[in-house]
């Protein structure tokens, strides 16, 4: 009992829809060896004795401004994250623009300005790009496209399989802001102060945990899909099962009322400046203290552990229950990022 | 979709709606199958709508005793 | 959150199961069933199940409207849209499964589908395109009905012509006394939901209990709340006990919510329903009465909800009964998944094969 076979808004969720459209169609043509192996965030390729980093990101967030950013900080912030917890220094963009006839001309000011600003406070280029109109009706204001590329920092190599039974797990801040704040725009949900999203870069936190390379496992950016998703594509298909402490990870208490309202779980939500992060045991607490000197990882934790309970992510529950993290199914939250 | 949170009314209006305040979100409200809200009262809200009130005081006791509850709770056991 | 977080209190939580594991030895074999989708997703998403001593067997019943609606009714809201009328609906309908497509593949080939989240959202999608049509997907059941009548007063107030509803109204009284009917059933206590009782009042169950001798808890849907409500119950059955408690009295009164049940009464009446997987039970549904047919969508536009076929494999019945769990299905998480659904129990947000497919597998 399917429909006819057509996309759906599920499959741009950043959840299960989402995966299985990536693996079915993209996956197959384009190789699941080399780079795109394993789909990360960003490819690792080499040129001469240099190893880079590519990514990209396209950014239909509506509303085009929301408390804390807009689209172009997020769409210099997306990449550039990207680029990051692949392990490598951000260096240059290249910026497309889509354009719907008719925007303001005072609004693409303001969001190129956006982009300006962020790219400069991070020193990362805009060195190339591209400009489109299209009639009224047809993207919704603007749609971004940026596409980043990076220098490798040595010794900086994730991967999932150096993960073990007992690593921690570590959330840079505060999960779910972001996803949250565009909602309560969206949905005109007025706060006293507005709830903000966290969009900002993480660089400086891969840079300050870059000195215990060897012993960092795992890094990414928890976007669509939230830290669920993150966590539980790792531990798919893997050896090792993830446990988390409900009352250890943070949340932004706005954030929280918010979802309760909308009936949302925050680990489902996306964050657009927060890392997640698997390490040995042993330098847990300095990574932690050396996070929580940056104010962008001022609300650090760990927040649990790597587990011997194979493909499962779970969580002990604020009541002292215990349930599963499953990886968020389709649309939960549309045109969030 | 039988989620109902409760929210504190922070505006009436005149057309029986009114804004409710959860933490710093500000809501707005239905209030029309509610007899008598006033300013400051808490009321359950569900789909738009307050379905009933909060009876604070039942609430606030209800709160104590899982408070005293907690306080009989030995690490040790 | 004071008002959320001090139910959710870990110490307060340790101590009221310790009471329920005492309980249970002198309880026996306790079959507790909660029908309301609020307990369904707290008890899975505090991870409830875990914490309870192996003799008390949490039964997840028809709680979500959501998951008792038939495959006819998402046959007629497919045929509105396909008719270029503007269907709006609570973001969990999209995904059921009718007869043959959803609302969510309905709204990739192009028709106008709105998700709501309060039914006002759709009194205001009238009010903007007066020339269009409108029709709100009118399922729920008495805490959501009193808020969707709502909309047709607001419309007759403002004179706003273009709104209608298409209902699927359903009553938990009666389903609760086909659940204590039903021999498979064989339940021996009840969780009663919060919000249901909030507008019927504690006093519409008394008859129930007194009638079936079962013990019946009315509790709030934060984890502490529903502990408190599994520990009343054991304790009645261990002192052979059929009474109703309130055990949510800061919201739930004895005659319930006068001005919503005056509403309900005025636009509607009984009326037979379907349940999806269950069954027709009499006087279990409500149906807009003769002089407000006008704002029915099957009058104005000539639909019908009937027929349906249902995937003849789908097991939510036995899974809304609380004869099989949601992992006893043969469909469940082969072919029955959120992202494919053969049942609604796997759709809605507190449908219990969402939640544990979700929460506890």
């Amino acid at each position: 009992m399917t429909d006819t076979e057509r996309i759906l808004l599920g499959h741009g969720g950043g959840g299960r829809l989402s995966r299985n459209l990536i693996e079915n169609e993209i996956v197959t043509r384009f190789g699941g060896k080399g780079p795109l192996a394993g789909l990360p965030d960003g490819a690792r390729l080499q040129l001469g004795g240099e190893t880079l980093v590519f990514s990209t990101d396209s950014f239909v967030v509506s509303p085009l401004e929301f408390p804390g950013g807009d689209i172009g900080k997020l769409a210099v912030h997306g990449t550039v994250n990207d680029v990051s917890v692949s392990g490598a220094v951000p260096l240059w963009l290249s910026l497309a623009l889509i354009i719907e006839e008719g925007l303001e001309m005072n609004t693409l000011r303001r969001i190129l300005d956006s982009i300006r600003t962020a790219s400069e406070e991070i020193g990362v280029q805009v060195v190339t790009g591209d400009t489109k109109v299209v009639a009224r009706g047809q993207c919704d204001g603007i749609y971004i496209n940026t596409a980043g590329i990076g220098r490798a920092i040595p010794g900086l190599n994730t991967a999932v399989n150096k993960i073990l039974p007992g690593d921690a797990v570590i959330a840079s801040g505060t999960l779910g802001d972001h996803g949250m704040a565009v909602m309560a725009a969206r949905e005109k949900l007025t706060l006293n102060n507005a709830l903000e999203s966290d969009t900002a870069s993480v660089h400086r936190l891969v840079a300050a945990v870059s000195q215990w390379a060897d012993r960092v496992k795992f890094m990414r950016d928890p976007t669509r899909g939230g830290a669920a998703a993150v966590l539980g594509e790792i531990v798919e298909n893997s050896s090792f099962g993830i446990s988390l402490r409900e009352e250890s990870i943070p949340y932004n208490p706005d954030a929280r009322a918010v979802a309760e309202v909308l009936g949302i779980d925050l680990l489902h939500v996306a964050s657009e400046g927060r890392m997640l992060l698997v390490c040995s045991p042993d330098i847990a607490d300095s990574l932690l203290q050396s996070w929580k000197k940056l104010p962008e990882g001022a609300g650090a934790a760990i927040i649990g552990e790597v587990t011997e309970e194979a493909g499962r992510v779970v969580l002990e529950t604020q009541i002292g229950g215990r349930r599963m993290v499953d990886i968020p199914q389709g649309e939960l939250l549309p045109r969030i990022c | 979709m039988c989620l109902a949170v409760p929210m504190k009314v922070i505006e009436l209006r005149e057309d029986r709606t009114g804004v409710c305040e959860l933490e710093n979100i500000r809501y707005d409200v239905d209030l029309s199958l509610i007899e008598s809200v006033q300013l400051d009262d808490f009321v359950i809200v569900h789909a738009g709508f307050a379905i009933e009130k909060l009876d604070i005081e039942e609430a606030n006791e209800r709160l104590q005793l899982f408070e005293d509850l907690a306080e009989t709770y030995r690490e040790d056991v | 959150m004071k008002y959320i977080d001090g139910f959710r209190n870990h110490r307060t939580a340790r101590v009221i199961t310790e009471e329920i594991h005492e309980l249970a030895e002198q309880a026996g074999d306790a079959r507790l069933m909660e029908v309301c989708g609020s307990h369904t997703m707290s008890i899975a998403r505090y991870g409830i199940r875990k914490i309870l001593p192996r003799s008390v067997r949490l039964i997840s019943g028809p709680g979500c409207p959501v998951c008792v609606t038939d495959a006819a009714y998402i046959d007629a809201a497919v045929e509105l849209a396909g008719k270029g009328i503007h269907v709006a609906t609570f973001g969990d309908m999209l995904k059921v499964p009718g007869s043959s497509g959803t609302l969510a593949g309905a709204r990739s080939e192009g028709a106008h589908i709105h998700v709501c989240y309060s039914p006002l959202d759709a009194l205001r999608i009238a009010a903007e395109n007066p020339s269009e049509q409108v029709v709100f997907l009118a399922i729920g059941f008495e805490t959501t009905i009193p808020p969707v009548i709502s909309i047709l007063k607001r419309a007759a107030a403002q004179n706003i012509q273009n709104v209608s509803i298409l209902t699927a109204f359903k009553l938990v009284p009666p389903a609760l006394e086909a659940l204590a009917d039903d021999r498979d059933v064989a339940v021996n206590g009840f969780l009663l939901p919060p919000h249901v009782s909030a507008i019927i009042g504690a006093g519409a169950y008394r008859g129930f209990v007194r009638d079936y001798r079962l013990p019946g808890v009315i509790a709030g849907f934060e984890p502490l709340d529903i502990l408190l409500g599994v520990r009343d119950l054991l304790q009645q059955l261990a002192e052979g006990k059929a009474e109703l408690v309130n055990q949510y009295e800061r919201v739930v009164r004895e005659q319930g919510n006068r001005i919503a049940l005056a509403l309900m009464d005025h636009y509607l009446k009984t009326a037979d329903a379907s349940w999806r997987g269950i069954g027709t039970i009499p006087g279990s549904g409500l149906v807009l009465r003769e002089e407000f047919l006008n704002y029915d969508a099957t009058v104005k536009f000539g639909v019908s909800v009937q027929g349906g076929k249902p995937d003849m494999r789908c097991r939510c019945g036995d899974v809304l009964r609380g004869i099989i769990f949601p992992d006893e299905c043969p469909l469940f998480n082969t072919e029955c998944t959120p992202v494919s659904p053969v049942g609604p129990c796997m759709v809605s947000s507190e449908g219990s094969c969402a939640a544990y497919f979700k929460y506890s597998r």
